[in-house]
């Protein structure tokens, strides 16, 4: 904890030093972005902005998570899903996120849906990826015994499965979010009227580099707490039966 | 507990039972090979290393289709079956562990259970916390929580030490008694073999046959010294047939 504090005083320093280096205009100090965050705050603002932005990360995510991951479960149990799956797959892995966004929104129009669609298949190819490693590498030898004990379809699932896919799922939720909230900000750039990204489209227009910090640190503020409040708890509670090092 | 009349018998005869190798040959593992075990009798299966009786023990417990005979399971066929590792699942307790193989056991039976192996202050650890005696007992109890038709055992004291894997057969030989088990086992280790089975089948090294079948006096019993010596001699006379 200490280390990090230190780690953390001292990136401060170095933006402090910079500002001075390189002048208010291109990068402002601290002490002006925490000032345009309160002010940004006391208007509402940045509530109001954060809530939509959060709100697209929140449902692409789902929607990505619960799409990819049972595709990619499908792939990795089964070699003619996989064959017949594995070409879309890598067209999907590269196509730039850029062009799927604009082609969302050509189709289907600047709405809400489109952007988040254009989100959710972004991230989509990546969960199928890493669920399908989990899928392949499912424990024969469990397998067997479940099959011995007849154990039903959702306690095989639930109690034989699903643990042994948690890591390959959190990989895939942890890399998943920071990709997701990454993209829900070009997607609002481009073609909506509200949410992070749109201030900092506006804010670009107006080179406003302390607005533009000010909306990117409070929404990483908010990722940290994520991360900190629900993604680790998360982890910790399944894995709880991993013997600790004394 | 099966109502009279059923049939309560566990049938095997193979025809052949054989694996495509790497190499493209095909890869005998098991021969002509026919037994039959009436209820509530244990038998034991006696060969060498590789002969295929962990082949045999997968076909008999339905988890390999890919040969050529025929299989029928006693009653009802429900099965429990100690492999050769415990083969917990690492997330959940040992408690956990027996009731999701056996969801209908009741408490007090499960508690019988684990004081009989020594379990009761494990029942709330994970497979991690326990030794490797522990963990078997647990893949004991599970077998048995399942009330099962056939209990199939895979070489279930392998690599324990020799006092420990005594003191388990002890409390096998312990549980059949409480409540009579048609049993499968399958070992390398003649001793074991006398000590809980009633019943002996010798096979040949791969592709496995049955040798002979030696039926044991007094199962589950101590044997007299000489009582051993004879069934000792008996069995290496009938193996050393088969290689002469």
């Amino acid at each position: 904890m200490g280390a990090r504090l230190i780690s953390l005083a001292l990136l401060v320093a170095a933006w402090y030093a910079g500002s001075q280096l390189a002048g208010a205009r291109l990068l402002p100090d601290p002490q002006a972005v925490a000032l345009a965050i309160i002010e940004e705050a006391r208007s509402g603002a940045l509530a109001f902005n954060l809530a939509a932005t959060l709100a697209r990360v929140a449902v692409a995510f789902v929607i990505a998570m619960a799409i990819g991951s049972v595709i990619g479960f499908i792939m990795g149990r089964s070699r003619v899903a996989d064959r017949l799956g594995d070409p879309w797959l890598i067209v999907l892995l590269n196509l730039p996120a850029l062009v799927i966004i604009v082609l969302a929104y050509v189709w289907a129009g600047l709405t809400e849906t489109a952007a988040i669609a254009a989100v959710a298949l972004n991230k989509l190819p990546i969960a199928t990826v890493t669920v399908r490693e989990g899928a392949r590498s499912l424990d024969r030898a469990l397998d067997d015994m479940a099959q011995v004990f007849r154990m039903g379809a959702w306690t095989r699932m639930r109690h034989v499965v699903l643990p042994q896919l948690a890591p390959y799922l959190a990989a895939a939720a942890r890399a998943g979010l920071s990709l997701v909230w990454k993209i829900v900000l070009i997607v609002e750039l481009i073609g909506r009227p509200n949410g992070v990204g749109f201030e900092i489209g506006v804010a670009f227009q107006l080179f406003d580099v302390t607005r533009i910090l000010a909306y990117a640190l409070a929404f990483i503020a908010i990722m940290l707490a994520i991360e900190t409040f629900l993604v680790q708890p998360l982890e910790r509670h399944v894995a709880r039966w991993r013997p600790q090092p004394a | 507990m099966s109502p009279a009349g059923v049939r309560n018998r566990l049938d095997v005869a193979i025809k052949q039972k054989s694996y495509r190798a790497a190499s493209g040959g095909k890869l005998h593992v098991l021969g002509e090979l026919a037994l039959s075990l009436d209820s509530g009798k244990v038998a034991a299966l006696v060969g060498p290393s590789g002969c295929g009786k962990t082949t045999l023990l997968r076909i008999v417990a339905g988890l390999d289709h890919d040969f050529e005979g025929s299989v029928t399971l006693p009653a009802h066929g429900m099965l429990g079956m100690v492999f050769q590792e415990p083969r917990l699942l690492p997330w959940r307790t040992v408690e956990q562990n027996v009731r999701l193989a056996a969801p209908h056991a009741r408490d007090d039976e499960l508690q019988v259970l684990f004081a009989t192996l020594g379990l009761a202050t494990h029942r709330d650890h994970y497979p991690g916390e326990l030794s490797l005696g522990l963990a078997r007992r647990v893949a004991l109890a599970r077998a048995f929580a399942v009330k099962p038709d056939l209990l199939l055992l895979d070489e279930p004291f392998v690599s324990l030490d020799n006092l420990l894997a005594a003191r388990l057969r002890e409390e096998l030989a312990e549980l059949v008694k409480q409540r009579p088990l048609t049993t499968l086992l399958v070992t390398h280790n003649v001793e074991e073999a006398i000590d809980l089975a009633d019943r002996l089948y010798l096979l040949s090294a791969s592709p496995a046959r049955v040798l002979a079948d030696v039926p044991i006096a007094m199962p589950r019993t101590p044997h007299k010294p000489e009582e051993l010596a004879r069934l000792r001699e008996e069995i290496a006379r009938q193996i050393n047939c088969a290689y002469l």
